[in-house]
């Protein structure tokens, strides 16, 4: 293809996708190829187009993304190690009008924060909670994690997970389905461009529900990868994820509008 | 039948060449320079620009949202 020909495609008015103005211009912290990146894009993409960025306050967790609020340019406020969800119960008490999410990890979430999590979501506070499950603590080295697979290697567990040693790996959206106060819950992930456009459908659907005041939790879990802790190249830590992850963390929607999905 | 032709930006000094975007492109446009950029990553770029159809794919899985995608209808 000619210069010029690429000269004429590249103008704005060809213009079909180009990151958000809600992503700041830093160099994301994260390792290549890790489903961090591309989780806050669509974060910030649903709130470009819901058009709520000065209604939306964020809560970043302790982990691989606690500096969320040094990429997503809206108002974020840093919580302390898993206690994201009653950070946002209390932005959210105290400013109703406001969107509120978390964005947690799985050792932020399923961890040190198990207990915030599942009474936040009891008490059917009207938040979003994201929660990136890569199965092993990224941030600190790569250590067994309590979503870590059974037979999985980490760091702390270099012969694989023994369950009956270390126990079994915590489903936590199972878990916090069955409570009444999660109206949403579902599980996606963004290895694909076909999953990409799932998990911004569901992102949309969380924020939708917490803008038109429907009561209760929208829980989105998102199955990622972590290439640096798993020993993997990014390509080969998707296909990874696809053959082990999914099995036991199976995608799609569990609740929908305060219904179970029937499967 | 007008032709559509697309074509992608790469911003070079965020790109982190994690080749997401080679598995995720249907047309085979994009592969790593052999050059590195500021970081010492190879960096994507459009090897076969011909094929782009401008479909975006490659753009929405990149984690660095390092990729800007123009597409234009051509006449014949």
């Amino acid at each position: 293809m000619s210069k010029d020909l690429l000269n004429e495609i590249i103008q704005p008015e060809n213009l079909v996708y180009k990151k958000t103005k809600l992503m700041t211009n830093n160099t994301l912290s994260y390792c290549p190829g890790c489903g961090h990146g591309t989780a806050h894009r669509l974060i910030m993409d649903v709130v470009e187009e819901l058009d709520i960025w000065k209604d939306t306050i964020g809560v970043a967790p302790v982990g691989c993304s606690v500096l969320a609020y040094d990429f997503m340019n809206i108002d974020m406020q840093q919580a302390a190690h898993g206690r994201a969800p009653a950070v946002a119960t209390g932005i959210k008490r105290c400013y109703p009008d406001k969107v509120v999410f978390t964005y947690q990890g799985d050792g932020d979430l399923a961890a040190i924060g198990t207990a915030e999590t599942i009474h936040a979501i009891n008490r059917g506070e009207n938040i979003i909670i994201v929660f990136i499950n890569n199965g092993i603590y990224g941030m600190t080295g790569g250590q067994m994690a309590p979503t870590t697979l059974p037979g999985m290697k980490s760091s702390t567990s270099p012969y694989g997970r023994d369950t009956e040693m270390m126990g079994n790996p915590l489903k936590m959206t199972e878990l916090i389905s069955a409570l009444p106060g999660a109206y949403m819950v579902t599980r996606q992930a963004v290895h694909t461009p076909a999953h990409v456009r799932k998990a911004k459908r569901a992102l949309k659907m969380a924020f939708k529900n917490q803008i038109e005041k429907k009561g209760g939790v929208s829980f989105v879990e998102i199955v990622s990868n972590c290439n640096s802790g798993w020993k993997m190249t990014p390509v080969h830590s998707n296909q990874w994820m696809v053959e082990n992850m999914f099995p036991f963390y199976p995608l799609g929607d569990i609740k929908i509008d305060g219904e179970f999905v029937n499967k | 039948m007008a032709k559509i032709k697309g074509a992608i930006v790469v911003d070079i000094e965020h790109c982190k060449g994690c080749e997401v975007c080679i598995d995720a492109c249907p047309t085979q446009v994009i592969e790593m320079h052999e050059q590195v950029n500021g970081k010492g990553y190879h960096y994507a770029y459009m090897a076969q620009p011909d094929a782009c159809t401008g479909c975006t794919n490659c753009a929405i899985v990149c984690p660095d949202g390092v990729i800007t995608v123009y597409r234009k209808k051509m006449a014949e």
